[in-house]
């Protein structure tokens, strides 16, 4: 369903990565692994549409995913490495507005990252793990075919990351895709991997 | 449309949480407009003659000062990821964020108006054209500095660049609101110069946020 033909990906004068193919189909999950600077990060971004291909064809359904960015967001999730929040907003504050932009329900994805309890307080407030399990929070208000996730387990505890696999095995058993960068261990049982 | 008043809901909101940004900004109107006196000296007929031209300055800069940050807090903690990935169209996000700063910024500069006329000498009978054109004005700012702020993000000394982008565009602005006050303040019909104003204020509308737009996809 998501297909990428020779990505290329340029920084500045530097070549990230070149020739990068790569096919996902609905349910399947891909890790991307590396070294720091291979590239994961800009290939997330790239795969979003937020910077554009120096090279190559990204599709979805067989049809240039790229021509309309509006349309191709509203069917992905993106973690990136910031977490996105508003710090004088509460908790369910941050995660209203995408509600209702995507539609769902801030209080059950609160409760699917264990923040219930923390619902009104401002994200200032919030630990770095809180903050992380908030912005991750978004994943759970509205369903999107393609989830694409930068270092999601970046300063988890053992229980949030567990609710995080839960999350995911929910994603990928309603036919979702995820496509997630990391160096730690991820919760994505039967996961290819994509070595940058 | 829903998604963009949720946006517009998010910046009010905000804006509402730091209230200080927009004291600020109302505070710097009144203490430019506060200076003229000091440096005319004790002549109320020279300062009358100034007062349009100084109030549309004083209200332009004024509004100037919450832009540079209009999309840089956004651009470091991911969130302008997050809303350029909304599923709106990015002009749509930058005319949200245009519409925000006009009524956290532009809005308010007008309750201070006629502080700032009553200390430049205005006459009393154009204090109701100086609101309207330092209303227009604003909304003419905000959308071109939407433009300003968007191209000058990521932008080495972003802050400093933003004002020599903007103000030169804003030119115009300035001549038919300080035209259209001092026509009242002579007894004469405001209204050409205000409507004149209004057309730029209308052009704009549909160009700045695109060009905005255009200028968030680049980065």
């Amino acid at each position: 369903m998501l297909e990428a033909r020779d990505l290329a990906c340029l920084r500045g004068e530097r070549v990230v990565f070149a020739g990068l193919s790569f096919a996902l189909a609905p349910g399947a999950a891909l890790l991307l692994t590396g070294a720091n600077g291979a590239g994961k990060s800009s290939l997330l971004r790239l795969l979003a549409g937020l910077i554009a291909p120096a090279e190559g064809l990204l599709l979805w359904a067989g049809e240039d995913a790229l021509t309309d960015r509006a349309a191709h967001a509203r069917r992905l999730r993106y973690v990136g490495h910031g977490d996105a929040l508003k710090p004088a907003l509460t908790a369910r504050e941050n995660l209203d507005v995408f509600a209702r932009l995507w539609g769902g329900d801030p209080d059950p994805a609160l409760d699917a990252l264990g923040l219930a309890a923390l619902a009104d307080l401002p994200a200032r407030v919030l630990s770095a793990g809180q903050k992380r399990r908030l912005g991750l929070a978004r994943l759970a208000l509205a369903p999107a075919d393609l989830w694409l996730l930068d270092e999601p387990t970046t300063g988890l505890d053992v229980a949030s990351v567990d609710r995080l696999g839960a999350l995911l095995a929910r994603h990928r058993a309603a036919g979702g895709m995820v496509i997630a960068a990391t160096h730690l261990p991820l919760p994505l049982p039967d996961a290819g991997e994509l070595r940058l | 449309m829903r998604g963009w008043l949720a946006l517009l809901g998010r910046e009010l909101r905000l804006a509402l949480r730091h209230p200080a940004d927009t004291l600020a900004a109302v505070m710097f109107f009144v203490l430019v407009a506060a200076l003229f006196p000091f440096g005319i000296g004790p002549a109320p007929e020279a300062l009358a003659r100034l007062a349009p031209g100084a109030l549309l300055a004083a209200a332009l800069l004024a509004a100037l000062l919450p832009l540079d940050r209009m999309f840089g807090a956004d651009a470091e903690d991911g969130s302008l990821d997050q809303l350029l990935l909304s599923g709106l169209p990015p002009a749509a996000i930058a005319a949200a964020k245009a519409a925000a700063h006009w009524l956290t910024t532009g809005l308010p500069l007008l309750a201070a108006t006629p502080i700032a006329a009553a200390m430049l000498n205005l006459p009393t009978e154009a204090w109701g054209a100086a609101m309207l054109a330092l209303g227009l004005a604003a909304a003419f700012l905000s959308l071109l500095g939407t433009a300003g702020a968007a191209l000058t993000l990521g932008a080495r000394r972003g802050g400093v660049l933003l004002p020599l982008l903007v103000l030169p565009l804003a030119i115009p602005a300035v001549i038919f609101g300080a035209a259209g006050i001092e026509a009242a303040a002579a007894g004469q019909e405001a209204r050409p110069y205000l409507m004149l104003l209004g057309a730029l204020v209308a052009a704009a509308l549909p160009l700045a946020p695109f060009a905005a737009g255009a200028a968030l996809r680049v980065e």
